[in-house]
């Protein structure tokens, strides 16, 4: 293992009751209870709370917390590019592209010589609505592991729309209604629709509309879409409603005439979640690294130390350990599984 | 097999009946032979040779996977079939390079055939090859069919419905002559693209297709003549058919399955030549034993020479095919039944008997005699056209079967679980329980008895009353009553309570009722099913 100048990582970025908090620059990343000051990696709600006092994003972030929680979001905001180096207190901050969803990043925090990277979420693949990953060479890796088991591997995302697609050819005469969770998965899904030729008006439940004006505001097109609220339920045959997943067994859905009920998760891949969904049409699509993702991410960023927060850490700290990486699991509090969003669903 | 993974893949999660015919049906019309043919041999029967054993599979896994990573996935996946499916390595591993995966998946057909030719000392090292060679799902499929336990939500009547719906013909032809092909059913397909003629079959020991009766509402009865029905018995046992034919004969269930192994003083027995549709009962010093005791012989490969005489078969028919193979389904039942009598007295076998027909004039005799039919422990009345044919089925019209009034209890709602197809966003299967003690154990579940409206109440109880959740299970605070009808209450191991319920529906909610006044475990014991005390009035 390489020497590192200066004081051990381990002794500056620690796990505190507000969560993972650096001291040098006496601010937190990613917060679950308000902090004075904080760096957030992207805009899920886990990730991005309202209540904080001042808060390092990127534009992307920055714009889908104003979104949500108004004035809310911070008292003073500081926006930074993709490679841009801001300094707080003696530690260089900057932020490395996540793939993960819009204006998503990985933290790169360097501190007398010592580079660690706060990944956030992220995944490897394409993603048409945000800048896709980019490894960061550094001394501590710190990686998230919501899909953290080799059983998780997503198919290509092709294949999982190509099944919307064909369920859409065969039952003509009945509405899908789409689970997708409304931040990232719903607008990845809907330009990859607009990818494989669809081109048709899609149908939004109004808890997605924001995001999705959001998304076109900040230069991802869309295509047509129309508000759900506005339209005759009775005549939306074959036509395509995206929705909040919990929306899906809630009242909401009983207007449609014998609706086909899709939901697009990565954690489709395993029927015996799939079905407590209690969906007919399950979509293995996840805007987090699968297993190969994760493991080949270990590789290509080559950080001799790593530490797996939220998921499954168990599997993947083994995994790493037997890879001859010096690895450990963060006990983070309060990052919730993609699409955990309750099961009742917000407006 | 990448194609019939995928059809298994839609079924399982498709809850409702026309859209699982739809899946099916455009399966047929698109898949090649002899593909399709082993596909619906697997979704209609199923595959009884266990190919691959839990042990062999694991096995193999654990050649390939870390035992850790392993072990931390099946905890978590929960079915061994599934997760090996996933886990097993892909492409770029050191077993599994691109050009294997790039070649030829092996279809079902190739599954098939291969493992029909293969000792079972290969059969490992070809397993891993299909594996190696196959995606997650298309891995699953094999390994179910190759393991056994595929539940895909479709009856063997329901892969039928959707031949016949692809390919323009009647159900009742393919019935016919079901039980005389064998897979990949080639004659058949060719007949339903229409390239050839139906498919000749020996019919002489096969399964006719039975007809079946509807349940009759006491507000139908009015608008039928009594003179043109004959009544008979509804007994509580297990309807059969067994079709004998030079010295052979064989027992079927009502789906076609082949039961005379475990009845053997019946199969064995028959040396006639006749197609016969009765009741097989246990009747021991000429009484009706309950169906519990039926249970006991059901099922079993071999039977000892004890549990056949603690538990003697009886067949009591009221029907008959073909006698001598000429086909009396054309016949009205009256004639049919004149053959039949005279066929059993002439057979002359202790096992053998005719269900009697119970004579009246006006309903009014009959509702007596159901009253009786609780005490007598049979099910209730059959009413039968005296003019009908016999069609395969469940024609409306000329049979009714009217049972004996249920029996109730008022159980306390426990849990909740949302329903499928359009019943997915309300909470519309109901656990339910009564009371032991201080506590409340479960006796069983309904799904069926209220209206729409009273669905959407009970949903919104539910919504308001939820206590605790596991996936889409609610489990709710114990403040309403429902009375439960059921059929009968049995002896069971198999739950907690010790009772089985037949038959539950839900008859009425009781709003007004407290929770403390629901029924407690011992009343319901007192309503345990027990023997006939004496054979039926007649
Ligand atoms: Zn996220
Ligand atoms: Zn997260």
């Amino acid at each position: 293992m390489p020497a590192t100048p200066g004081p051990d990582p381990e002794s500056w970025l620690t796990v505190e009751a507000g969560g993972l908090y650096c001291r040098p620059g006496d601010f937190y990343i990613d917060p679950h209870r308000p902090a004075d000051r904080a760096v957030v990696t992207h805009g899920h709600a886990d990730h991005a709370r309202p209540g904080n006092g001042a808060v390092l994003a990127t534009e992307g972030t920055l714009a889908i917390m104003r979104a949500r929680y108004g004035d809310a979001a911070w008292r003073a905001a500081q926006c930074a590019g993709y490679g841009e180096t801001v300094r707080i207190g003696p530690v260089a901050v900057s932020f490395a592209p996540a793939g993960h969803v819009l204006g998503s990043a990985q933290a790169v925090l360097e501190y007398h010589g010592a580079r660690v990277v706060v990944s956030g979420d992220y995944k490897r693949r394409r993603d048409p609505t945000c800048t896709a990953f980019d490894p960061v060479p550094c001394d501590v890796f710190i990686t998230e592991a919501t899909f953290g088991l080799p059983v998780f591997r997503h198919p290509p995302d092709a294949e999982e729309v190509a099944k919307l697609l064909a369920a859409q050819e065969a039952f003509p005469e009945r509405p899908i209604l789409l689970g997708a969770y409304a931040l990232g998965k719903a607008q990845r899904l809907i330009r990859l629709l607009r990818e494989a030729g669809v081109d048709r008006p899609i149908y939004l439940h109004g808890a997605m509309q924001a995001l999705c004006d959001l998304y076109e505001a900040q230069g991802v097109p869309l295509g047509p879409l129309v508000p759900v609220a506005g339209a005759d339920r009775k005549r939306l045959a074959g036509e395509i409603v995206l929705c909040p997943p919990s929306a899906l067994a809630d009242r909401w859905s009983r207007g449609f005439k014998d609706p086909l009920t899709a939901m697009a998760s990565g954690w489709m891949r395993v029927r015996q979640r799939a079905r407590q969904r209690n969906v007919e049409l399950p979509l293995i699509l996840s805007d987090h690294a699968d297993w190969d993702e994760l493991t080949a991410t270990l590789e290509d960023v080559g950080a001799p130390r790593v530490w797996v927060t939220h998921g499954r850490e168990e599997a993947l700290v083994h995994h790493a350990r037997a890879r001859g990486f010096d690895a450990k699991a963060l006990s983070l509090v309060g990052r919730e599984d993609e699409d955990a969003d309750g099961e009742e669903s917000a407006p | 097999m990448r194609a019939f993974a995928d059809l298994l893949e839609r079924l399982v999660f498709t809850a409702s009946r026309s859209a699982k015919l739809r899946h099916l049906e455009r399966y047929f019309a698109s898949a090649p032979d002899p593909e399709r043919g082993w596909a619906l041999a697997a979704l209609a029967d199923g595959f009884e040779t266990r190919y691959a054993t839990p042990a062999m599979v694991r096995a193999l896994v654990e050649e390939r996977v870390d035992p850790t990573l392993f072990r931390l996935s099946y905890d978590y996946v929960g079915d061994l079939a599934e997760t090996v499916s996933l886990i097993w390595p892909a492409v770029g591993s050191a077993t599994v390079t691109e050009a294997k995966q790039a070649g030829e998946a092996p279809g079902l057909a190739e599954v098939v055939e291969t493992l029909a030719r293969t000792g079972r000392a290969e059969r490992p090292a070809l397993l891993a090859d299909w594996l190696d060679r196959l995606d997650p799902s298309a891995r699953f499929a094999l390994l179910k069919l190759l393991m056994g336990g595929m539940r895909v939500g479709v009856s063997a009547r329901l892969a039928k419905t959707a031949l016949a719906r692809f390919g323009g013909v009647e159900l009742d032809r393919i019935e016919e002559i079901w039980f005389g092909l064998t897979p990949p059913y080639a004659d058949l397909f060719a007949w339903l693209d229409g390239r050839a003629p139906p498919p000749q079959v020996d019919g002489r020991l096969m399964f006719r297709p039975m007809m079946l009766a509807n349940p009759l509402e006491e507000a139908d009865l009015e608008a039928l003549a009594p003179d043109a029905f004959a009544a008979e018995w509804k007994w509580d046992g297990i309807r059969v058919q067994l079709a004998a034919a030079d010295g052979e004969a064989k027992l079927y269930s009502r789906t076609g399955d082949e039961i005379g192994a475990s009845f053997p003083e019946i199969a064995g027995a028959a040396d006639f030549h006749a197609v016969l549709d009765g009741e097989l009962l246990i009747v021991r010093d000429d009484v009706v034993r309950p169906f519990n005791d039926l249970q006991q012989r059901l099922g079993r490969k071999r039977v000892t020479r004890k549990q056949l005489a603690a538990h003697p078969a009886h067949l009591r028919v009221y029907d008959m095919l073909f006698e001598a193979g000429e086909d009396l389904r054309a016949l009205p039942l009256d004639a049919r039944r004149a053959r039949l009598a005279a066929f059993v007295a002439r057979a002359n076998k202790s096992w053998l008997d005719l269900s009697p027909e119970v004579p009246f004039a006006a309903w009014d005799d009959l509702r007596a005699h159901r009253g009786d039919a609780r005490d007598a422990g049979i099910e209730g009345l059959m009413l039968k056209r005296r003019d009908s044919p016999y069609l395969a089925g469940r024609p409306k019209g000329p049979w009714f079967k009217w049972k004996r009034d249920p029996l109730s209890a008022d159980c306390i709602l426990m849990y909740a679980q949302r329903g499928h197809g359009k019943r997915s966003s309300f909470y519309s299967d109901f656990t339910f329980g009564v009371w032991r003690g201080e506590e409340v154990t479960p006796v069983g579940k309904a799904y069926s008895g209220f209206t729409d409206a009273e669905l959407r109440q009970l949903d919104k109880w539910v919504r308001d009353h939820t206590v605790d959740r596991f996936g889409p299970v609610r489990a709710v605070s114990f403040g309403l009553v429902l009375e439960v009808a059921f059929d009968s209450l049995h002896r069971s191991t198999r739950h907690k309570s010790g009772l089985a319920m037949r038959f539950p529906r839900i008859s009425r909610i009781r709003w007004d009722k407290p929770a403390a006044e629901a029924d407690r475990l011992e009343a319901l014991e007192r309503l345990i099913e027990r023997p006939a005390a004496a054979p039926p009035a007649e």
